[in-house]
């Protein structure tokens, strides 16, 4: 029972991470239909981009706030990396609305090998460890010899996640922005129609899905304390699961589908094997895609001529 | 680009201060992702600890390239739209004449490289690095012909193709180490096994959509490599499996000794006899690849693929069987996967799960895509140029003397593949070389 309660606590820790990753793959194939699978190597950046803020903060400016620094790291990543996230829609994929149908599909796979190469180049092949923020733990629970904990770094993860999902649920339900995300998402011709500015509105949507996977960067980060320019493939393909699973398209389905990879990803391991969990990942991906791909909450797909 | 048109009208100074200014924005776009990514290093320190070092040199040198390629890019537009009257109307055709010799011409090189090889460096034995390089080149080829069966033909995105490449590869492993079968007989079977995979795949997946098709494939491949790393007593693990049996000349081995190659046909022992052979046999694979992808263009299967890569639904509402049309695509593709596969197995003498990971897929579907999606000569050249043109690029001396001793155009190579394909995409969708057009068309459609 404790070992069961530790294995939650650490699936839903994953789980925040895939799900804040799954919503930027949401979000792109509500809009506009196509899987960004640059999505993961996007993150991959982010967690980077954190890294070396990080160092120049810690190693050269000397600060040693914790919160201070995990702050100021998160906002400086998510406004880069959403400034990614913009160029990579502009240069790769604003270009191909009405080409044949795989075309951005093949695009995002072109950016994502550009995106895990950059960064090879740029930084380096080898495993980026950084030194532990935190490491202390508060015990939830305690029998005899065996002990229930959350630790800090999970609570910052949890916390930050559901902080920033109630701040992006406003944003997308309560703003005008939001309105306009939704309209566009429904019928993006009619949209237009009544004023919205589609183009800019897609872009905004592919600036927040990358802001919020640059906080899945941050997050992952802290709680590895490691990283290395292939790290975006297996995550992003994890997430794109969750997003699958959750029905794709769907937001609070994004984040549901997020925590249960999380878990189901943490139990395999606690419990069968740590070798295959990945495969466990995949076969989840493939079952869902086949026997139900609305997901969870999603609408089901009607192929119109 | 509607911008530099209006602009024309307003005159040279405006057109000019506007192109200068969104120049200037590009580059600081640049620079804004430049931060932190490029203008600062990650080093190992001393101890555990991560070193940094400031880079805005290279930073500076990014932007003011951006600037200047974009800066020559919006005046060649703007140049092009002031000659777009002048334009030549013969050009496709020159371009179909022209790509009508490079087949032959290319057969023509291929058929004769070891000869051609081994007269430029002065013998056998010295050519050995051509020869390997034709060897690696025509690999690719012959993949790239396989995976165009299934995305260039019949319109399938095939993220997972290298999992068939995989079967084939490990079939022959385990049966010519296990049970002691020849090249020749596992040949054959590697095809076959790799085909049923294929189709044990496609028979679920087939009737998803596009892009989930891909994924799905992708996960597919995945789960295929993750299974041949972790079951250790079938595959031998991470470690994978070594001494695999070589090829032999049809029942005659490349040995020195009496009855070997060399000895039955009264020549001098060579080791190179062996890789020359190697040589023409993934030429013959490659070949019979084209082959069987020409002749079923011609067939009421062929006509199905094409068909159904320009428009499923008229397809189904046509009577034509889908699920079967795209079962034999992908069974078609995965039995060329299956061969390539089982000659890897048999030129390296070793099969590890590393060499089939998604990005090797990603390179196979790159060479597709640049090749045009259907063009067969065009698959041809972007494999030479893919897999063969950074591997010359790494014998200039003089990139060396620019970028400095340690570099490696091995390391820009996926860099590059990356940014060809989004290019492509971009530019020219219907491929670089030759286009995309279905085999058969009515009368004056479109």
């Amino acid at each position: 029972m404790e070992f069961f309660a530790q294995q939650f606590i650490n699936g839903l820790t994953l789980g925040s991470i895939y799900g804040l990753i799954a919503i930027g793959y949401t979000m792109v194939f509500g809009i506009i239909g196509m899987v960004n699978f640059a999505h993961g190597d996007v993150f991959m950046l982010s967690a980077f981009i954190a890294l070396i803020f990080f160092l120049i903060l810690t190693t050269w400016l000397g600060m040693t706030s914790v919160a201070l620094v995990f702050l100021i790291v998160l906002v400086l990543a998510m406004v880069l990396t959403s400034l990614w996230g913009w160029a990579v829609e502009r240069v790769a994929y604003r270009p191909l609305r009405g080409s044949f149908r795989l075309a951005p599909l093949i695009s995002a796979i072109g950016v994502s090998i550009f995106l895990s190469n950059f960064v090879q180049v740029v930084q380096g092949a080898r495993n980026k460890p950084v030194p532990p923020l935190v490491n202390d733990a508060f015990v939830l629970y305690r029998h005899e010899d065996y002990v229930v904990t959350l630790s800090y770094k999970q609570a910052i993860i949890m916390a930050t996640t559901a902080l920033l999902l109630a701040g992006f649920w406003y944003l997308v339900q309560k703003t005008s922005f939001g309105r306009a995300q939704r309209a566009c998402e429904q019928d993006r011709r009619m949209a237009a129609l009544l004023g919205i500015n589609v183009d800019r509105t897609i872009s905004l949507t592919f600036v927040l899905g990358a802001a919020l996977a640059a906080v899945a960067g941050t997050l992952y980060l802290l709680y590895y304390g490691v990283v290395s320019f292939s790290d975006g493939f297996v995550p992003g393909v994890k997430a794109f699961t969750a997003a699958v699973l959750g029905g794709i398209g769907s937001l609070p389905g994004a984040v549901i589908g997020g925590l249960i990879i999380g878990l189901i990803e943490t139990f395999w391991s606690a419990y069968f094997s740590i070798e295959y969990k990945d495969v466990a990942a995949f076969l989840i991906l493939i079952v869902v895609l086949i026997f139900k791909p609305s997901g969870i909450l999603g609408r089901p797909d009607v192929e119109k001529v | 680009m509607a911008g530099t048109a209006t602009m024309a009208r307003t005159g040279a100074g405006g057109e000019a201060a506007a192109i200068v200014k969104d120049a200037l924005l590009h580059a600081l776009v640049t620079l804004g992702l430049s931060i932190p990514i490029v203008s600062y290093r990650t080093d190992a320190g001393q101890g555990t600890g991560l070193v940094l070092t400031s880079r805005w040199g290279e930073v500076a040198i990014l932007c003011a390239a951006v600037f200047g390629l974009r800066l020559a890019q919006q005046l060649f537009l703007a140049g092009r739209s002031r000659h777009r009257a002048k334009a030549d109307p013969s050009a496709p055709a020159a371009v179909s004449r022209a790509s009508a010799l490079i087949a032959p011409f290319t057969l023509g090189i291929a058929l004769t490289l070891p000869a051609l090889a081994a007269l430029a460096t002065g013998g056998l034995s010295e050519s050995r690095y051509w020869i390997d390089l034709g060897i690696l080149i025509l690999t690719y080829v012959m993949l790239g012909w396989g995976l165009n069966i299934v995305v260039g033909l019949a319109g399938l995105l095939d993220l997972g193709y290298v999992a068939f490449y995989a079967v084939g590869a490990y079939s022959y492993a385990l049966l010519s180490t296990v049970f002691g079968l020849s090249f020749w007989i596992c040949l054959p079977l590697a095809g076959l096994f790799a085909a049923a995979f294929g189709v044990l795949l496609g028979f679920p997946v087939l009737r998803l959509r596009g892009d989930y098709l891909a994924i799905v494939t992708l996960a597919f491949g995945e789960i295929i490599r993750l299974v041949l790393i972790n079951w250790v007593d079938f595959s031998g693990g991470a470690a994978g499996l070594s001494s695999i049996p070589r090829a032999s000349f049809f029942g005659i081995p490349f040995t020195a000794g009496e009855g070997g190659f060399a000895a039955t046909f009264g020549l001098d022992f060579n080791p190179m006899h062996r890789v020359v052979f190697l040589y023409y046999l993934i030429l013959a694979l490659a070949l019979i690849t084209n082959l069987v992808t020409l002749r079923m263009r011609r067939l009421p299967l062929g006509r199905a693929w094409e068909a159904l890569r320009e428009d499923e639904i008229a397809c189904r509402s046509l009577g034509i069987n889908t699920t079967m049309t795209k079962l034999t695509a992908f069974a078609l593709g995965a039995m060329f996967a299956g061969f390539a596969g089982s000659f890897f197995a048999v030129r390296q003498g070793f099969v590890s799960p590393e060499s089939f990971n998604f990005l090797e897929s990603a390179i196979i579907l790159a060479i597709v895509v640049l090749g045009g999606m259907g063009s067969q000569i065009g698959v041809a050249i972007a494999a030479i140029a893919m897999v063969g043109g950074p591997e010359l690029l790494r014998n200039l001396g003089f990139l060396k003397a620019v970028f400095g001793e340690h570099f490696d155009p091995n390391e820009y190579r996926l860099l590059l593949f990356g940014l060809a394909m989004v290019a492509m995409m971009v530019f020219r969708p219907r491929g670089l070389i030759a286009e995309r057009e279905p085999s058969v068309r009515l009368g004056a459609a479109r």
